[in-house]
């Protein structure tokens, strides 16, 4: 900065000793930075050259976007471990909180541990780890489902798409809560689907019976504050605890709905939608439905009640 | 001009605030104010870029060709506010899930534009820099207003923190839900304009037209 800036008021006399040519009479501008000229370099010749000459305006762009460029691909680079890091973090903390076990102030890398993650193969209700899909290598810490919603090779195109999905993944990450004797607990499963203004993202945490909703939860949405994103409230959440996705036990047709009033099946497959938020709660009920029919994870969800998991 | 840094800070508060008096920066003022937390990152976010896009707009300023003065702006602008929203995912993952978008969008506020068009091409840097956050504050000033009320009255809390017990929640309190929907930020942006100038009259815009009568023969 110069020293022509020293007193730094608007209007300063420094103007005075400008040339037309410098200051085009439109434009009201005090002396460039840097007045005194002694030596004739490169720089300063350029510097020197009217602002409105093409080829400065070329140079001046050309150099502007690079620094910028430059400037900006080094934030985005320096910060992106960081990011990622939240990203995993905010993830694993949602998977705890919908099996129940997060509290304030929990280590929640130490929690995360006692999950077992797991590559599922969607069609057959198999686990795929560590099988080799065109090239890729599937394991189960590091697939990424959103990746791979997208992927052509590891996806495909639904035709009917209640949850507006576009394409749904061949493979998904699940997670297996085990009890101390190394029986299942419980079966935490990505689901997500278009509500009113966003996709929602979440996890539903069922029990070891393959057919009791223990807690489903969102934690990516941007559905409309005080209305469709109550889809948070802990009051709504709880009540999901404790219905049934199937009638006999599992064995019968999908009944879970989200509704204003209960489906003849009755009250137990029933969870009241959130009012004042009739699209969002549509939105949720189609990808429940959706992710819990046999195109989503019945195939596993039975093996689940056979207990072979 | 008599001009000091400690006016040029104030001044935009109340005597010539972006919001209140030139009526700029009204949609995200819209958009960010349904809660006091993500209204209070906006205004950290839009202070910053608006202090210094300035003071860089007004080192270049002799440099930049008038022919593509308003891109070589966007450009450093718009830089500066990429850096922003990486910062917020770095360091502020929560409230950047809610506020990406709109950071993305302080690149069109026209509070930015207009403070490097009007005061950054004109004068040297640090004033401009000086300029520039003041004027982040007026506007962060009526967008912390704005949010008092809309969270307060919207959802009972005032930085999350209940103060009214929604009847959601097992309380006593009705939230009233326009409150929490965009256009409710209009009436009171209005209200607090309405206030102002019947507080200082100075800030009433001329009429345009004058109703005249005419006597009838």
């Amino acid at each position: 900065m110069s020293d022509n800036d020293r007193e730094n008021k608007p209007g300063q006399d420094a103007e005075a000793q400008f040339t037309p040519e410098m200051n085009p009479p439109d434009r009201d501008l005090p002396a460039p930075e840097g007045e005194v000229v002694k030596t004739g370099g490169f720089l300063r010749r350029f510097l020197d050259m009217p602002a409105d000459n093409t080829a400065k305006t070329v140079a001046v762009a050309l150099g502007l976007c690079l620094v910028a460029s430059m400037f900006v691909s080094a934030a985005a680079v320096s910060l992106r471990p960081l990011q990622e890091r939240n990203a995993a973090l905010d993830k694993q903390v949602n998977i705890v909180q919908v099996a129940g076990l997060y509290e304030d102030g929990i280590d929640v890398a130490e929690a995360f541990d006692a999950f077992e993650p797991h590559v599922l193969e969607m069609a057959t209700g198999e686990f795929a780890d560590g099988a080799e899909i065109e090239g890729q290598v599937l394991d189960p810490l590091t697939f990424d489902d959103r990746a791979a919603a997208e992927d052509l090779t590891l996806s495909a195109p639904l035709d009917d798409d209640p949850a507006s999905i576009g394409r749904q993944a061949n493979y998904v990450t699940v997670y297996l809560l085990r009890n101390e004797d190394g029986s299942l607990d419980k079966v935490i499963l990505p689901v997500y689907g278009y509500g009113l203004w966003s996709t929602l993202y979440g996890f539903i945490a069922i029990e070891e019976d393959g057919n009791t909703i223990y807690g489903l939860q969102f934690y990516e949405h941007a559905e409309t504050p005080g209305l469709g994103a109550e889809v948070d409230n802990p009051r709504w959440k709880a009540l999901w605890n404790e219905k049934l996705l199937r009638t006999d036990g599992g064995d019968g047709e999908l009944a879970i709905t989200v509704a204003k009033t209960a489906p003849p099946a009755g009250p137990e497959y029933h969870v009241d939608a959130l009012s004042g938020a009739t699209l969002t709660s549509r939105g949720v009920d189609n990808l429940i439905r959706f992710w819990l029919s046999e195109r989503g994870f019945e195939p596993f969800l039975e093996r689940v009640r056979e207990g072979e998991i | 001009m008599a001009q000091t840094y400690r006016t040029m800070l104030v001044d935009p508060m109340v005597d010539n605030n972006p919001i209140t008096l030139q009526v700029l920066g009204i949609c995200s003022a819209l958009a960010v104010t349904s809660s006091m937390s993500v209204a209070l990152v906006m205004t950290i976010a839009v202070t910053l870029v608006t202090g210094f896009s300035s003071m860089f707009i007004s080192v270049l300023r002799s440099q930049i060709p008038s022919s593509i003065r308003i891109i070589v702006q966007m450009i450093i602008i718009a830089s500066l506010v990429i850096v922003v929203d990486q910062v917020l995912k770095a360091y502020a993952y929560e409230i950047s899930k809610t506020l990406s978008v709109f950071v993305g969008l302080i690149i069109t506020n026209c509070i930015v534009m207009g403070r490097a068009e009007a005061f950054a091409m004109k004068n040297p840097p640090l004033a401009s820099f000086v300029d520039g956050v003041g004027n982040g504050l007026g506007y962060g000033l009526i967008l912390m207003l704005v949010a008092f009320v809309r969270e307060l009255f919207g959802a009972g809390s005032v930085f999350g923190l209940t103060i009214f017990e929604t009847v959601n929640n097992g309380g006593w309190y009705n939230p009233n839900g326009l409150l929490l929907l965009p256009p409710s930020a209009f009436f009171i942006i209005g209200l607090i304009i309405w206030a102002f100038r019947s507080w200082k009259p100075e800030q009433v815009e001329e009429r345009e037209y004058r109703i005249q009568t005419v006597e009838a023969h």
